[in-house]
This record gives C-alpha cells, sequence and structure tokens, in this order.
C-alpha cells in the first residue's frame, strides 16, 4: 500500500515538475508576448495540479490536504483572470500579436 | 438574503477548513469575523448574483468540470510538444467567437478558453469573444463550438 | 528525495522565467514573467515545506497565492489607467 501511494506520487510530482520545465522553457523559446501566454497557463493549470496532486496522495486524507486542494482551486480560478487582464491591458497599450501568416512574409523578406 | 446567508456559511466554513481550530472561544472570534465581513460585503452592495451564482445545476457542473479537465490535459500535452519541438511548429492566429448568452455563461466561456493552453480570451464585447491561439488548430477546434454548446447546457434553465 | 527533486525542478524554472524578466522587451513581458514567478513561489514554498515536514508553510503559500494575484492585478491597472484610485479623476 506504501509502495502503490509512493509510485502514483512520486508519478505526479515528475509530471508536474516536467510540465512546469517546459513552462519555462516555453517563456524562453516563445517570439512575443501573447505566444507566451500559452506558455505561462500551462505551468499554472498542469503542472500546479500534478504537483498537488502527488503531494496530496501522500499526505492522505486530513486537512493539510483540504489546504492543498484549497490552494490548487484558488489558483485554477485566478490564474485567468490574471492572464485574461494582461491579454486585455497589452491589447488596449498597441502591442500588436505576432501573426502566422505576417511571420511567413517577413521571414522572406 | 439567501445570498448574505449562504455567504456567512461559506466563508465560516472556509475559516474551519483553514484553521482547524474548535476551541469555543476561538469559533466565536472566527464567527465574529466573518459576520464583520459578511457586513462589509453588505454594506459595499456585492452580495448579488454576480459575486455569488447559487443557481447553478451541480451535477451538470461537475459533468462539465470533468469535461474541462480532460480539455485541459490534452491541450497541455499539445503545447508541450510543440515547444519541446526544435522546428517550434506554431501558427499564432486571432479569431473572434459569438457567445450570445447570460453574462455568467460568458464568463465561464472566457475563464475556460484561458484555463486551456494554448487559447487565450483576449477581449470580450458586443456578444463577442477576441480569441489568440497558438496554433490553428486550436482556434478551429474552438470555431467547432463544442464548448460552446457544453456551457450553453450547462447555464440552460438557470 | 522527491521532493527534492521538484524543488530542484520548480528552482531551474525560476532562473528561466526571471531572465525573461530581464530581457523582456516589453512591460508586459516583466509583468508576465512576474506573475508567472509569484506562482513558482507559490508552488516552491508549498514543496519546502514537505522538504522539512512543516506543512505550516501551507498557510504562507496560501497567503503568497492572494498576494500575487492582487500584486499583478495593482500593477496591471497602474499601467493602463496611470493611478489606483476608484473611477473618478480630477479632470472629470
Amino acid at each position: 500500500m506504501q509502495l502503490l501511494t509512493d509510485i502514483i506520487s512520486w508519478t505526479t510530482i515528475l509530471g508536474g515538475s516536467f510540465f512546469v520545465i517546459t513552462g519555462g522553457i516555453g517563456i524562453l523559446r516563445l517570439p512575443d508576448f501573447f505566444t507566451r501566454l500559452h506558455a505561462v497557463s500551462m505551468p499554472d493549470t498542469l503542472g500546479v495540479g500534478l504537483i498537488v496532486i502527488g503531494l496530496v496522495v501522500q499526505t492522505g486524507f486530513s486537512l493539510t490536504s483540504v489546504k492543498l486542494i484549497m490552494i490548487l482551486l484558488f489558483m485554477l480560478f485566478t490564474g485567468p483572470a490574471a492572464t485574461h487582464a494582461l491579454a486585455k491591458a497589452a491589447i488596449h497599450g498597441k502591442l500588436e500579436p505576432l501573426l502566422f501568416n505576417k511571420e511567413e512574409s517577413s521571414s522572406s523578406s | 438574503m439567501r445570498k448574505t446567508i449562504s455567504l456567512l456559511v461559506l466563508l465560516f466554513s472556509i475559516w474551519l477548513l483553514l484553521s482547524g481550530h474548535l476551541e469555543p472561544l476561538l469559533l466565536i472570534l472566527g464567527g465574529l469575523s466573518c459576520l464583520f465581513i459578511v457586513w462589509i460585503a453588505v454594506r459595499q452592495d456585492v452580495v448579488d448574483h454576480e459575486g455569488h451564482p447559487l443557481n447553478l445545476h451541480p451535477l451538470r457542473w461537475l459533468r462539465y468540470s470533468l469535461w474541462l479537465i480532460g480539455e485541459i490535459v490534452k491541450s497541455n500535452i499539445d503545447v508541450a510538444k510543440r515547444i519541446w519541438n526544435p522546428k517550434l511548429p506554431i501558427t499564432p492566429t486571432v479569431t473572434v467567437l459569438p457567445a450570445e448568452m447570460i453574462d455568467l455563461g460568458q464568463v465561464i466561456y472566457a475563464n475556460s478558453i484561458t484555463l486551456t493552453p494554448g487559447t487565450v480570451s483576449i477581449d470580450v464585447q458586443d456578444n463577442r469573444i477576441t480569441v489568440h491561439a497558438l496554433s490553428r488548430d486550436a482556434a478551429e477546434q474552438l470555431q467547432r463550438g463544442d464548448m460552446l454548446r457544453r456551457i450553453q447546457h450547462v447555464i440552460k434553465e438557470s | 528525495m522527491i521532493y527534492a527533486a521538484a524543488a530542484c525542478a520548480i528552482l531551474l524554472t525560476m532562473v528561466l522565467t526571471l531572465s525573461r524578466g530581464i530581457l523582456g522587451p516589453t512591460t508586459y513581458d516583466r509583468i508576465l514573467a512576474v506573475n508567472s514567478f509569484g506562482t513558482k513561489t507559490v508552488l516552491i514554498i508549498a514543496v519546502f515545506g514537505y522538504l522539512t515536514e512543516r506543512p505550516d508553510f501551507l498557510d504562507i503559500a496560501f497567503v503568497y497565492a492572494l498576494i500575487n494575484f492582487i500584486g499583478t492585478i495593482a500593477v496591471l491597472k497602474f499601467f493602463e489607467y496611470g493611478d489606483l484610485g476608484g473611477a473618478r479623476r480630477p479632470d472629470q
């Protein structure tokens, strides 16, 4: 039983760490602000979610895991609000999103 | 009145879960602080249908949440593949989606779009949502309107 | 053990995010990097609590999540409107 919970929590925490690192790579590699928004929303959802699930599995049923679930729910509710506010502020600040067709024409010139 | 009482109950249960104390003195102090916050909320006039939607169908809501989690996992894997690919195969697209429904549905729709990686809702205006997508596939998938139909089912007759 | 690995992964991501905050050509890139950095901070406080076997750290993580959200919205509001006050402007 102990082995089973260990395996489950190790797998989920490692998976979450992978998505967190992928988000970090993406925020450096992607070419413009609007595409970087997508890279940030990845660790905010599945990265946090998998790590928290791994910690909950390791803790078992107690008040600590309730707190962890509340942190996860809070981040899932506030993350999109912050991202949407950022994107809206950027559009109102006259920041032009890089589009696929424009990118093609600029790379050929 | 119903919303005020449910706000009080919600606040007190959150306080209880976060503190974990059951002594009478601390329970009374916690209850008093919850009452104080409810008084501030009533005085600010923010206890309305917007801040605190009570009339959602719980089972449909649960089914929608499970479906959304599945979508989030799928699009996470898709975006991760694109980022790790050395050629960086992204095709950024901006589309406008129709969203004619009550404001609660629009909020759920825009939040769900932003929550799934690969799509971000930029602007909500005049029953239309402007969406920036990392790839053309993700934009086309949203245009098919699967998510919109599910949200309309959740908020129906409520 | 696994907590140490997760903490290393999160720290590495924090370095990457911070370098985007330093590089970032526009203001919005920097705000995005700070917001993402705050999310990682919440995660690393929670994982660090497990690493040192002190679950009290979760309360700090919760408070940090609140501060991070409010801070991002406040900075954005300041950049968009120029002040943190309400709708009333002196010229209106």
